[in-house]
């Protein structure tokens, strides 16, 4: 899915948000409608961004949400409850499991990764 | 000579005994007039209101007075910190906000608060309409419910401030300038271990009166309520609830703001705060 692969140029282009992840090194999935996405991050970089085609193949959390949630968090001046990662988990849009700590270790800088495929303009 | 301008603002200390504790507070103060006392969210502090502080327009017809909770900004905790776990309860906050309009001899002051310091100002129309003029309950409700897990808010493998800052950040409009989410952001960073978390005891556990909140008599003490469309804490919605169960209380929702209108956009803010200001004086 070309929208997700954006957000690895997105995210390597931006030293602020490479910055934020120095500490982080790991494997999170992105879920997008029933399509789970392998992040691969070291020292705030994405790696890889690969389709998950067997369940062995995993991350150490997983971050999910539907097609259409997902396009109203990128947009330009997002509505509300979709304008942020929490704002979306508290209406229950966004679903997150597995183990959670190095999500709020990061948190910001997960917000950012994600976010950073946001339309620049309206 | 000297070049430089000087905001408005003075800022002092004082002693507040409250109970058998006494704290070192630290309160700022603009203005003449009406007593206008302001009352920061949960785990920030009274730096929110500089906006508001500063304007002279209302400084000009109120005495503006913002305080650090306990705990908070540059008010001290307890002697004894260190072995108390800070846990914000419904009663210590009505007696430290009550104890510091007494030490202050403030007479029939408008009270605003916002978040917990707007859930509070509502249980203070409730418990002493005599004693202020109006409230302004900012990102204000009887009743909000946990959306997430306080316990990531104090443990040695999560940095408390930057948690609490990317937490809060959620409750921030996208439209508000990067300057002022920042300035928001920086004093939730700022904020002692554990203290966000035990004024969220208050705000989502303890706080919570949406079977009292009726008995408010708005005719003694007016209730004014006032949300931010992007405030997914108390959202409008929740304002809305809280407005119908106050009889006589007035709300307006903000739109293109969240939890934090007077720091988040103060421009905006101040048309929608003016009016209501000109009509508890009027």
């Amino acid at each position: 899915m070309k929208l997700i692969k954006n957000i690895k140029k997105s995210v390597n282009n931006n030293p602020q948000i490479i910055s934020k992840g120095k500490w982080v090194h790991l494997k999170f999935i992105l879920g997008v409608d029933d399509k789970d996405f392998i992040f691969k991050i070291n020292c705030g970089k994405i790696v890889s961004i690969e389709k998950r085609t067997v369940d062995t193949k995993t991350g150490l959390f997983k971050i999910s949400a539907s097609l259409i949630s997902w396009k109203k968090h990128w947009l330009h001046i997002p509505p509300r409850d979709y304008h942020d990662l929490f704002a979306m988990l508290s209406k229950k849009i966004v679903k997150i499991d597995g183990n959670i700590l190095p999500l709020m270790q990061n948190l910001q800088f997960f917000k950012d990764l994600i976010a950073s495929n946001r339309e620049k303009t309206s | 000579m000297s070049n430089i301008k000087f905001e408005n603002i003075s800022g002092k200390y004082f002693s507040l005994k409250v109970r058998k504790q006494t704290y070192r507070i630290y309160m700022e103060e603009s203005g003449k007039g009406t007593p206008l006392l302001c009352l920061h969210t949960a785990g920030s502090d009274s730096r929110q209101f500089r906006h508001v502080l500063n304007d002279r327009q209302i400084t000009k017809q109120f005495r503006v007075i913002a305080f650090d909770l306990p705990w908070h900004g540059k008010s001290n905790p307890p002697d004894d910190h260190k072995n108390i776990e800070y846990k914000l309860t419904t009663n210590d906050y009505i007696e430290l906000v009550t104890s510091f309009c007494k030490s202050m001899n403030l007479k029939k002051p408008i009270i605003m608060g916002c978040s917990m310091g707007g859930r509070i100002v509502l249980h203070l129309a409730l418990k002493f309409p005599d004693l202020f003029k109006a409230v302004i309950a900012l990102e204000g409700a009887d009743k909000l419910d946990p959306y997430y897990d306080l316990e990531w808010l104090n443990r040695p493998d999560v940095h408390g401030g930057e948690i609490q800052a990317a937490y809060v950040s959620s409750q921030i409009a996208p439209q508000s300038e990067t300057k002022y989410r920042d300035e928001i952001l920086w004093h939730y960073k700022q904020g002692g271990p554990g203290v966000f978390k035990g004024d969220l005891y208050f705000y989502w556990q303890d706080g919570n009166f949406e079977k009292k909140s009726h008995l408010i008599n708005t005719k003694k003490c007016p209730v004014y309520l006032l949300s931010g469309e992007y405030d997914c804490s108390c959202t409008p919605e929740k304002t809305m609830e809280t407005a119908r169960r106050i009889k006589g209380s007035k709300y307006k929702i903000i739109p293109g703001v969240g939890h934090f209108p007077m720091s988040e956009n103060p421009k905006l803010f101040f048309k929608y705060l003016k009016p209501i200001l000109k009509e508890i004086i009027s």
